[in-house]
């Protein structure tokens, strides 16, 4: 398990190399001299010489290339354009709130998703099976955005329940500041899980092991809770990890919505700035939490199932 | 009471599928007796497997119960209800089946398999993997308590097989019932396995319903023979009757080309000219009608009832009533 973990990381940083690389390279390869959009049109030939030294865009690609990852290295992702201050520690004061928002979200949709699916796929054919058939369709059909904006005009506006917008202070605070958005962002999830879950417990249910289990006379819960559904789940946890960009791009969703700090209202900012060393640090941070998790989701499915860790 | 364990009579099973039904046993009859060993012989398709998780009641969800009763210690066990059956499955009765590959749950410990099928039993954890051990021991496992904490895909097929005895023995039930548990093994320990079957078997005096391709394993293993065709008993009778003395064509052409008889050793039963009818639309009369050399025009017209020759030898043939109703 040891070797297959560290292996299993080796191969994200060398992912998270080639995403880099070329992200840094498209953004050179986009026309326009980025000194003169962030500076504007009236700025003097010396700020820009100066702005163009400090972002070393006057050296050879390569050469550009290599002082950005010596820099990241160390830590250092640059400075902001505006306040001077150090891209690093702006993206990291932001990346918690978007982490909690990311977790909470696909926690409870994850936990519903796969009680639905584990139930509806243990009563086949049932009316409740076909009531979570229907249920979950439509929410898979809800595009975050639209949840976002309904679930703030109704539990927040107009009920009242839970606060409109910002991030909260304090425990408490923030975990009720958490519910709309993470629930606007979860909703699609739970009937995707719930259908993944069911058809994959289906077959499960249907495979030899599960006969063998029911001619020792287990119990039908056991077998469901245990024996098929830790294979069940397998897939879905390598979907969740994969998942990580589609809940990224609804975190960015949510947090504007809710007018909540995060990493997505930062992208958007510093876009309609042209904060171009927020952006490269954002993204970077956002790439690598997506090679992150779907690194984990395969040492999740490792520790799972033997079989995954024997063949790699 | 009487010695009788197990009774199938007149069982007949469909499986409802799109081309119709499709009669996979038809009027199946016979019994099995406390400790004694049964043998079951069939072309691949007859209906061995689905005899034998019909007894179990753990078919396929498209199974029809169409006729018959199956009885165990007198009980029908198509009327009783599902939690009664859970209480005799692994309990009074155990099931070796058979595709070794995919028997075990490939995500769980062999121990952790084995601790769960002993749910009945109150014993300590220790004392429930200790015997556990004991059991892998007794059917020739290597180094059994460290092998408890290995995953089936750790072990070969072989190695598996003899894990689903071991499994199916551990309740010491009153009836196994085994699909083809050799046929993942080479010669050699297919004659170790039956040999440690058989101890084993006299040691607990239980009753062992026997499914083999291998006709040597079967003569050498059990009292008495039920040879199978489509989905239908043709022959049944102790073990010397009906190896010497096959009142059955189609037994007769199976003992004629056992590997046995020609010298060379065959995996899979040898094959006869001629094919297995359509059980979703059979024939008229005889179902093996088509591939017998013996063939009389009245086989056409009407099955021959599986008929009592003697004390214990029953056939399903024409050819053993004198005179044939024209
Ligand atoms: N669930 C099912 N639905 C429809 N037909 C089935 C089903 N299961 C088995 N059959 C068919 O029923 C017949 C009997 O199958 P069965 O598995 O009992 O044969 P078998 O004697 O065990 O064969 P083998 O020696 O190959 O294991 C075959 O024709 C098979 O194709
Ligand atoms: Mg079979």
């Amino acid at each position: 398990m040891f070797f297959y973990a560290a292996r299993r990381f080796g191969l994200a940083l060398l992912i998270l190399f080639v995403a880099v690389t070329v992200m840094f390279l498209m953004i050179r390869a986009v026309p326009g001299d980025p000194v003169q959009i962030m500076l504007g049109p009236r700025a003097t030939p010396e700020l820009q010489a100066r702005l163009t030294a400090e972002l070393a865009l006057d050296q050879p690609i390569i050469k550009q290339l290599m002082i950005f990852y010596g820099n990241m290295l160390q830590g250092d992702l640059g400075i902001d354009v505006f306040s001077g201050r150090s891209v690093t520690t702006i993206v990291f004061q932001q990346l918690p709130h978007t982490l909690w928002l990311i977790f909470a979200s696909i926690t409870w949709s994850a936990s519903l998703g796969i009680a639905l699916g584990a139930y509806a796929a243990a009563h086949p054919n049932t009316a409740i099976d076909r009531a979570a058939a229907a249920v979950s369709v439509s929410f898979v059909a809800a595009p975050a955005f639209v949840v976002a904006l309904l679930s703030l005009l109704i539990f927040a506006v107009h009920l009242q329940w839970f606060p409109a917008i910002g991030a909260g202070e304090g425990f408490w605070d923030r975990l009720n500041h958490l519910v709309l958005p993470a629930f606007a962002i979860g909703l699609s999830w739970v009937g995707y899980i719930a259908r993944l879950v069911r058809a994959s417990m289906l077959e499960v249910m249907g495979e030899s092991h599960v006969r063998t289990a029911r001619a020792f006379g287990l119990s039908e819960r056991r077998i469901v809770l245990i024996y098929a559904l830790r294979i069940a789940i397998l897939p879905v946890v390598t979907v969740i990890g994969v998942g990580m960009g589609f809940l990224l791009s609804s975190a960015v969703f949510a947090e504007i919505v809710f007018a909540r700090p995060g990493l997505g209202k930062l992208v958007i900012d510093s876009i309609t700035t042209r904060n171009y060393p927020i952006v490269m640090g954002s993204v970077l941070i956002s790439t690598g939490l997506f090679v992150i998790s779907t690194a984990l989701a395969d040492l999740i499915n490792a520790w799972l199932d033997p079989r995954a860790r024997a063949a790699r | 009471m009487s010695d009788t364990l197990l009774e199938l009579d007149c069982l007949s099973v469909d499986y409802e599928t799109s081309r119709g039904d499709l009669k996979a046993l038809r009027d199946i009859s016979f019994d099995v007796k406390k400790g004694e060993i049964v043998g079951i012989v069939g072309e691949s398709g007859c209906g061995k497997s689905t005899l034998i998780s019909s007894i179990l009641r753990l078919t396929a969800p498209n199974t029809r119960f169409r006729e018959g009763e199956i009885r165990f210690k007198g009980r029908n066990l198509l009327a009783a209800s599902e939690k009664q059956m859970r209480d005799l499955r692994g309990a009074d009765m155990s099931i070796v089946f058979q595709d070794p590959m995919q028997t075990h749950n490939p995500v769980l410990t062999i121990g952790r398999q084995m601790l769960d099928i002993q749910h009945r039993s109150r014993s300590p954890k220790a004392e429930k993997l200790a015997r556990a051990a004991r059991m892998l021991g007794a059917l020739g496992i290597p180094d059994p308590e460290a092998r408890l904490k290995q995953y089936p895909h750790e072990f070969s097929g072989g190695m598996r097989q003899r894990i689903a005895i071991a499994m199916a023995l551990m309740s010491e039930p009153d009836l196994l019932i085994a699909d083809e548990p050799t046929t993942a093994l080479d010669a050699t320990l297919e004659v170790q396995i039956i040999e440690r079957l058989q101890e084993l078997q006299r040691e607990m005096n239980c009753a062992v319903l026997f499914i083999s391709h291998h006709l040597g394993v079967i003569a050498e293993l059990c009292d008495r023979v039920v040879v199978m065709y489509a989905g239908a008993v043709v022959e049944s009778g102790e073990v010397r009757e009906i190896f010497h003395n096959p009142k059955h064509p189609y037994t007769r052409r199976l003992i004629d080309c056992d590997p046995g008889h020609i010298k060379t050793r065959a995996r899979v039963l040898p094959t006869i000219p001629g094919e297995v009818p359509d059980l979703a639309a059979l024939p008229q009369g005889c179902v093996f009608r088509d591939r017998c050399t013996q063939a009389m025009p009245h086989c056409a017209a009407q099955v021959p009832p599986l008929s009592k020759l003697e004390e214990a030898h029953h056939a399903a043939c024409w050819l053993n009533h004198g005179e044939v109703p024209a």
